[in-house]
């Protein structure tokens, strides 16, 4: 069970890792935002696969988790969100789903191509609601603080 | 203060705003900072419109007069270390104010930076990354050794075809052409257990992850046009990779 879930962190790691140096982040944040990506991913897992909630559900909570690390890794390092969250939230991208919906499609299955159509679109709809619901959760709760600054392009 | 021209601010902001955004910078982002960079030069009626392909700016100086400027942009990558340079620039810029022509020399410097990491440990490293995939997808140890090869060596054709012929589409169908290919000789020779996961595992090192993330920011944050842009762009990815593969399943 343990080495289960060691095994999948790791690989999480790795994978986003990989995708950090192909990106060029900067050199003493990659760990940092391999370790918001594995974290994201395990609960993914969790939520997901293990206690057999929708899909959509754990990706959801899983790219809000990593958005809320990336966030409070952005603040130590003083560096923007999205030099942790874009290397992150790769694992959760539903890339399992979208080749499901292609290979359906082209065996002429177009009932199961339509189920995988609506899981890959609400994946990737839950992994941005995520995203947004902490950036918008920041707003909310630091909003004295950005009330003090100018008037800013946000999201 | 000292005023500074306001053509010099204008041109140090859409170098600025061309940095950015050429290397994977959200809109918003873009947006964002230059209206700082701007409004820390005392400019008013500050406009910016970033689209993914081109950045209008327009401010009033002190003379009362309107300048706009405007970049096309062409080629767009990813760097995050030269986005976040340029935002530490920013934010350095509304503390204590630089020459325009200081400004400009520092961002000749960031776009000189080199990459932190050369172009084999680059393939080397997305090759893991997508050897670690199949674990990921539900896939057994077997896997992980044909999907670290095929997403490798995908991804380094993928960059040759796409250096040569500078159509992304075509680059990313070849690719995954050639990594279903691939996944289809492993099998064969009976490495690895399931195909399917060995591609979807390869096939990750050319799905546009951060352009979906990207285009949902954007979308939520109100830039329509940016976002439908940007989706616009990840749907033809995901085509083009669907094709690819598809060329390879139909022969099956």
């Amino acid at each position: 069970m343990i080495t289960q879930y060691l095994t999948y962190f790791l690989a999480a790691f790795v994978a986003t890792i990989g995708f950090g140096i192909l990106y060029n982040v900067p050199k003493r944040t990659i760990i940092a935002s391999s370790l918001a990506g594995a974290t994201g991913w395990i609960v993914y897992y969790f939520l997901s696969f293990q206690i057999d909630l929708d899909l959509f559900v754990g990706a959801g909570a899983a790219a809000f988790l990593v958005a809320n690390c990336s966030q409070w890794f952005a603040r130590y390092y003083r560096m923007p969100v999205i030099v942790f969250a874009i290397p992150g939230i790769i694992p959760l991208v539903p890339g399992g789903s979208a080749y499901n919906m292609m290979r359906a499609f082209i065996e002429g299955h177009s009932d199961m191509a339509f189920m995988y159509a609506t899981e890959t679109f609400l994946v990737s709809g839950a992994i941005a609601l995520g995203l947004s619901v902490n950036s918008g959760l920041l707003q909310v709760l630091s909003s004295k603080k950005l009330g003090k600054r100018d008037k800013r392009y946000l999201p | 203060m000292e005023s500074y021209p306001v053509a010099d601010i204008l041109d140090v902001c859409v170098e600025a705003g061309q940095v950015m955004l050429e290397n994977g910078a959200e809109t918003y982002r873009v947006e964002d900072t230059l209206y700082r960079i701007a409004k820390s030069y005392d400019l008013v009626y500050i406009n910016v419109f970033v689209v993914p392909t081109a950045l209008i700016l327009t401010v009033q100086g002190k003379d009362k007069q309107d300048h706009t400027e405007l970049l096309r942009m062409t080629e767009r990558q990813t760097n995050l270390e030269k986005v976040s340079k340029v935002n530490e620039l920013s934010r350095h810029l509304t503390q204590n104010l630089l020459s325009p022509d200081e400004v400009k020399e520092k961002l000749r410097e960031i776009k000189q930076t080199p990459r932190n990491f050369n172009q084999w440990q680059r393939n080397l490293a997305i090759a893991c990354a997508c050897g670690c995939f199949p674990l990921l997808f539900e896939g057994t140890y077997e896997d992980m050794l044909p999907s670290f090869v095929a997403g490798g060596l995908g991804h380094v054709l993928f960059d040759i075809v796409n250096r040569w012929t500078n159509v992304s589409f075509f680059a990313e169908m070849v690719a995954a052409f050639f990594i279903g290919l691939c996944a289809v000789f492993f099998t064969s020779l009976g490495i690895g257990n399931d195909i399917n996961t060995i591609i979807i595992g390869s096939v990750m090192c050319l799905v546009p992850g951060m352009a979906i993330t990207n285009s949902f920011r954007d979308l939520m944050a109100g830039h329509l046009l940016a976002g439908v842009a940007v989706v616009a762009k990840a749907l033809l990815t995901a085509g083009a990779i669907g094709i690819g593969i598809a060329m390879v399943l139909t022969f099956l």
